[in-house]
């Protein structure tokens, strides 16, 4: 069982995905949005490139958010995010996040998803069962 | 323009997904997670599992085919094409594990304008064969300049 105390940081998760993690995510996923796999598409309506699933990056949240609570993945009972910043391939992701709360064997976790400056995901909200 | 909000509450047709152990793999394996109750019969159910275990956004996987319909809906008139999904959030219940079949119905919960942009919320909700709820998910996506 997990300890976890408010205030407390949880460990960074940190992931750069390849240029086909895209391609591998729509995949697994189903979501197949040419935004995020065709880069002339991408470019065509006006983004700098392909850009990331924003679903992707929240997996990766409530990765991070299981993993600090022990890694099962029944401990993950909530997961709220905003998507804000588009995410880019081949560029490193840093989630991190801060235990706001703990109350009756659950904690709330805030958590960012981040590449360099750009928050991709802001205001995310994790509760987790310890 | 003034948005359309008849859809507000309407309700479309439940979609049914079985999961599958190798299609859970695939997705923990996109993710980078390697808890082997992800990918290991024996593991999952040393674990306390039915079967080998989802990771919990692997829910995206079967509850999104039933929004589909929901969000090309006539009568819910999104503009796509300045459309960005804003926000969301899921509840988890009982876990998905591989050979569950998970029926997902959605709603659509709220339309409205705020600031010159229009927010559509829909909500799922997945339930297993045995009627418990999987997951309770809603989406928000956001249509600048309505």
């Amino acid at each position: 069982m997990a300890e976890l105390s408010a205030g407390e940081k949880i460990p960074e998760l940190k992931v750069t995905p390849d240029k086909y993690l895209p391609h591998r995510y729509a995949g697994a996923s189903g979501d197949f949005n040419p935004i995020h796999i065709d880069p002339e598409f991408a470019k065509a309506v006006g983004l700098p490139n392909t850009i990331l699933h924003g679903l992707y990056m929240m997996g990766l949240t409530a990765r991070a958010a299981a993993e600090a609570a022990g890694g099962d993945p029944r401990s993950l009972r909530r997961l709220s995010v905003q998507f804000r910043g588009m995410g880019a391939p081949e560029t490193e992701i840093v989630v991190s996040g801060e235990v706001k709360s703990v109350e009756d064997g659950r904690a709330t976790i805030d958590v960012v998803a981040s590449q360099g400056e750009n928050q991709t995901i802001r205001n995310a909200e994790a509760e987790v069962e310890l | 323009m003034a948005i359309k909000t008849e859809a507000v509450g309407k309700e479309w047709p439940a979609t049914t997904y079985e999961v599958g152990k190798e299609k859970i793999g695939e997705y923990a394996r996109v993710l980078g997670i390697e808890n082997p109750v992800h990918f290991d019969r024996e593991a999952a159910k040393a674990a306390g599992y039915r079967d080998v275990v989802a990771p919990p956004m692997f829910c995206v996987t079967y509850s999104a085919p039933a929004l589909g319909p929901a969000m090309f809906d006539p009568e819910v008139a999104m503009n796509f094409a300045a459309m960005v999904h804003g926000g969301q959030e899921f509840v988890w219940g009982e876990p998905a594990c591989s050979g569950d079949e998970i029926t997902t119905r959605a709603k659509c919960l709220e339309i409205y304008e705020k600031d010159g942009k229009g927010f559509y919320v829909f909500e799922t909700v997945s339930t297993n064969q045995d009627g418990a709820e999987v997951v309770r998910g809603t989406w928000t996506n956001i249509v600048r300049g309505v």
